[in-house]
């Protein structure tokens, strides 16, 4: 999608959002928000080097949410024709007609509204062709195809890149729209030891805003196969206590489940863990937690959230100690709390680091699990029992001994929380949440 | 004499934008050299209600439509789509997909002409279920469901209750002049509540659903049974102990475990897997996979069903694919790429979450036929292990063959007796060999309620699961209990 592409789609959304703001008060409503977008992008995958998929994808939607009063209602279409506009607003003020006062719903307070909205140079379309991007993603797979004898088959090699537009408004007359892109390269490939059955796969990825920051074919590739390679003649360990280190890929869920029990419709439900958990020492004093929206080029950056409500750099943890929650404004009003910014989700949460790198970590762990993959979703959010599959490595005296397949970790979260040890400077970009390694002691590891 | 489902399809697709066969000879014409081209027409229709603290919160609904355009050469696939299915939007697309083929267009084209469209047996009603009751009736389900389940315990704090229907219509046309359509309705309902007791909280959900209009409900006290189970199952684990890590033996209750083989089982047996050879069960057809006794079958026939398909989304006619039969490997689900590219036929398992997605070799429902032991019988045959009964998601490595999945409900076997319930139950196993050491299975088939979501390559598929109590020797369970 190009420049000129983007600035066209941008005025057709900007017309869009106010006919739907104009039907949404004709058809009875007393406030209206929206979210709409429209995007182009292709992506190639490459299988033994064989191109095996070709796509063009052309997206767009719209999302409508209206107010009679204190009551709402919602609809969607991917159809952006006049008269599905038309339908979709009605059905949404429909829908109004039928659910209930609920005092705490409605539109995020008017003050909040972002006014200071500047470019976070998120938007980089790559003009590329198929031909260069089958020949990139070739080249990729080769890479790690020829890298090792061991590495037998391919998962594929795949480019996408993909650019668009955004736009939110609401009847306080906040309107924001955020054009943006995500490139992508990733490989994934599969080994075997000779004479063996068993075969592994493992993959690596760069994802990035600007494609001329994507990690090189070669790397990528090569990333891929060494990866795949460590994996192989894994081996089940028996049932034992362990301390566990997660890499910063998995590292990541270890957050994310954080930030589900604080979030704001957990807490006002008290469907989680942490129920009530402000001023509460959560973690070790080491551990700060904090959203940077502002990030240029970052995949969580942004000025406003989806309800338009203005962004800031604020901390979540400090000294191990929760400062607050994570919500808009509906489970704000809930609690008796204002919106944190946070409706459809967080803005660059960041764990910052103890300071060691990743081989320090390991170090650190002399004997224990290094976790690489997770499987499975065994987490109970009230309870904050965690149990999941896992792969990964056992480490003695500081140093890999072997690959370790089949087995579980398990705990109970507010556990791990408190038992953190260190977190790594091996800080992951490629996703809205950044965080290095995360060293976790005494955790339960099944197996044979 | 009611409309044919084609008829129907055609109405919803094609006459808004005035589309008709002979445009669809001209789309072709762009798809010309290759050896599998389709389109795939899609319009989908969603409500949903949801009910929370005693109010009815939100309701929301959805329009989708649109088209997918594909162009098969060989192993290479070229796709492009449109939400708009008009004439223009369709050439756009069908030459945006074509760019997959360097063969220009061949000179001699033959003029496309839809052939006689196939006697397919419908395996659910086309009405449309959001219009098959009234927004105040949907609304009193919801309220049913919040009623039973504060009535079923004096410790239930909160009752999440939603509903939710699909109207689609999807109509398929390939080079070949095949054309097909489907007419599809599918509900769903689950309700889920938090209990709180001596200053602990659990949570449980239930619920249910399949292709029906949303009066399915109203029948055999549904509504009740929903709330009520979810309620019992939030009660059981308010006592639940931590769960025993380690290998031990587990029995598998009947109905929703057999998720065990979708996960296990399932994925591996997927054509596109198995054609790249990336599936641990690649090249293991004659070979035992499971113990004596084992047969399991992917059956998108059943009635209303929720993963049941009268087509599949490339228009074959579904079917009851043997996959497992006496422990012995038969074969896999195949889509038409996959299925031509292993010279073999496609077994009706093509499918699709969109238009906006490539079609997949997908499951239906997954399930294994009954055995002959007593299922209290199998209970009383183990000294020490793990009863599963009720369980969350799955998930597998194609490749390796490792998958797990998660009970929500479990207890502890002890002297051939169920005695307390314990949390945090992961069970972690191999594909490959884990229905080597079923020792014993019982006689009682029992099918999942109709929630089940299958995720695979960023798109989800209704799909269902079914098994009767299985023993399992020695299969690693994820607990927190030394």
């Amino acid at each position: 999608m190009s420049k000129v592409a983007m600035i066209n789609d941008e005025q057709a959304l900007r017309e869009t959002s106010e006919n739907v703001l104009k039907l949404a008060k004709k058809y009875g409503a007393s406030d209206a928000e929206l979210s709409l977008n429209r995007g182009a992008g292709l992506s190639v995958e490459i299988h033994m080097n064989n191109v095996d998929k070709l796509e063009y994808h052309r997206d767009q939607g719209l999302n409508l949410t209206v107010y009679m009063g204190k009551h709402t209602g919602s609809a969607s279409t991917g159809d952006l024709s006049l008269q599905a506009i038309e339908d979709t607003v009605k059905a949404a003020c429909n829908i109004a007609k039928y659910t209930e006062e609920d005092k705490y719903t409605g539109l995020a307070d008017a003050e909040m509204m972002a006014t200071e909205v500047a470019d976070l140079d998120l938007y980089h379309p790559w003009d590329i062709e198929a031909d260069q991007a089958i020949e990139i993603a070739r080249e990729c797979e080769q890479h790690a195809l020829q890298f090792d004898s061991r590495i037998v088959n391919s998962d594929g090699a795949s480019i996408s890149s993909y650019s668009g537009v955004g736009l939110i408004a609401n009847s306080h007359g906040f309107t924001g729209v955020v054009p943006s892109s995500r490139h992508s390269l990733s490989c994934s490939v599969i080994g075997q030891e000779v004479g063996d059955d068993d075969m592994q796969r493992d993959y690596w990825y760069s994802s990035t805003r600007v494609n001329s920051e994507l990690e090189s074919a070669e790397s990528v590739g090569k990333k891929a196969a060494e990866k795949t390679l460590a994996r192989l003649q894994g081996k089940q360990i028996s049932t034992r206590q362990a301390n566990v280190l997660y890499s910063p890929e998995m590292a990541r869920s270890i957050i994310s489940h954080f930030t589900s029990a604080i979030a704001g419709g957990a807490q006002y439900r008290k469907s989680t863990f942490l129920v009530d958990c402000i001023d509460e020492k959560v973690f070790p004093e080491f551990i700060r937690l904090h959203e940077q929206p502002h990030l240029l080029r970052a995949f969580g950056s942004g000025y406003f959230d989806k309800e338009g409500v203005a962004t800031k750099n604020r901390d979540i943890v400090v000294d191990g100690v929760v400062q607050d929650y994570i919500m808009g404004s509906y489970s704000a009003r809930q609690l008796g709390l204002k919106s944190t910014a946070n409706s459809g989700g967080t803005h660059n949460l960041t764990l910052d680091s103890t300071g060691q790198s990743f081989d320090e970590l390991l170090k650190m762990l002399d004997t224990g699990f290094l976790v690489t993959e997770l499987i499975g979703s065994g987490i109970n959010n009230i309870t904050g029992d965690y149990s999941r599959g896992a792969a990964g490595y056992w480490v003695e005296n500081g140093e890999i001994q072997h690959a370790v397949e089949e087995v579980t970790v398990a705990g109970n979260l507010k556990d791990m929380f408190k038992n953190i040890v260190a977190v790594g400077n091996d800080i992951d970009l490629r996703s809205a949440t950044r965080t290095g390694s995360i060293l976790i002691e005494g955790m339960m590891v099944a197996g044979s | 004499m009611t409309q044919s489902i084609l008829q129907q399809a055609q109405q919803q697709l094609f006459e808004p934008t005035g589309l008709s066969e002979s445009h669809l000879d001209k789309v072709f014409s762009h798809l010309q050299g290759a050896d599998l081209a389709d389109l795939y027409f899609q319009s989908n229709r969603f409500e949903s209600w949801v009910l929370e603290e005693g109010i009815i919160k939100n309701g929301s609904y959805s329009i989708e439509q649109g088209v997918g355009v594909r162009m098969v050469v060989g192993e290479q696939t070229g796709f492009a789509y449109s939400d708009e299915i008009t004439f223009e939007a369709l050439t756009a697309s069908a030459k945006a997909a074509s760019g997959i083929s360097k063969i220009g267009q061949s000179a001699s084209t033959q003029a496309w002409k839809a052939k006689q469209a196939p006697n397919v047996t419908a395996l659910y009603a086309t009405d449309n279920p959001l219009a098959s009751m009234t927004e105040d009736e949907k609304i009193a389900l919801l309220r049913l469901a919040d009623k039973s389940a504060r009535a079923a315990s004096p410790h239930v704090q909160q009752v999440i209750a939603n509903i939710a229907g699909v109207h689609e219509h999807i109509l398929v046309a390939d080079i070949e002049g095949n054309m097909n359509a489907d007419v599809r309705p599918l509900v769903r309902m689950n309700v889920t509540v938090i209990v709180e007791k001596d200053g602990k909280r659990e949570s449980a959900g239930s619920g249910g659903g399949g292709r029906f209009g949303f009066d399915y409900f109203t029948q055999a006290d549904r509504v009740r049974e929903y709330a009520e189970e979810a309620v019992r199952l939030a009660l059981v684990n308010l006592d639940a102990v931590a769960a025993p890590a380690g290998a031990q033996t587990v029995v598998l209750g009947s109905g929703w475990p057999g998720i065990l083989l979708h996960e296990a089982i399932g994925h591996g047996l997927e054509g596109d897997f198995n054609r790249k050879g990336t599936s641990a069960f690649s090249g293991r057809v004659g070979e035992t996979v499971a113990a004596k006794g084992v047969t399991v079958v992917d059956d998108g026939t059943i009635e209303n069903r929720r993963g049941s398909l009268s087509i599949d989304d490339e228009g074959t006619p579904s079917n009851c694919t043997t996959l497992i039969e006496d422990g012995v490997l038969k074969g896999y689900m195949q889509d038409k790429l996959n299925a031509s590219l292993m010279g073999e036929k496609s077994t009706g398992n093509g499918r699709r979450e969109s238009y906006a997605h490539l079609p997949m070799p997908r499951m239906t429902n997954t399930y294994m036929l009954p055995g002959n032991d007593d299922p209290e019988e199998i209970i009383a045959s183990v000294k020490k292990g793990l009863y599963a009964v009720n369980f969350g998601g799955g998930q597998v490595d194609i490749t390796s063959g490792k998958f797990v999945f998660s009970a929500s409900e479990a207890y502890l076997i002890e002297n051939g007796k169920i005695t307390r319930p314990v949390t945090g139950a992961t069970l972690i196993g191999n594909g490959p060999d884990v229905l080597t050491k079923v020792s014993m299975i019982g006689n009682d088939l029992a099918m999942d309620k109709g929630v089940g979501v299958c995720g695979k390559g960023g798109q989800s598929v209704p799909v269902g699961v079914g098994q009767p109590t299985l023993k399992i020797d020695g299969l690693t369970v994820g607990g927190t209990d030394a």
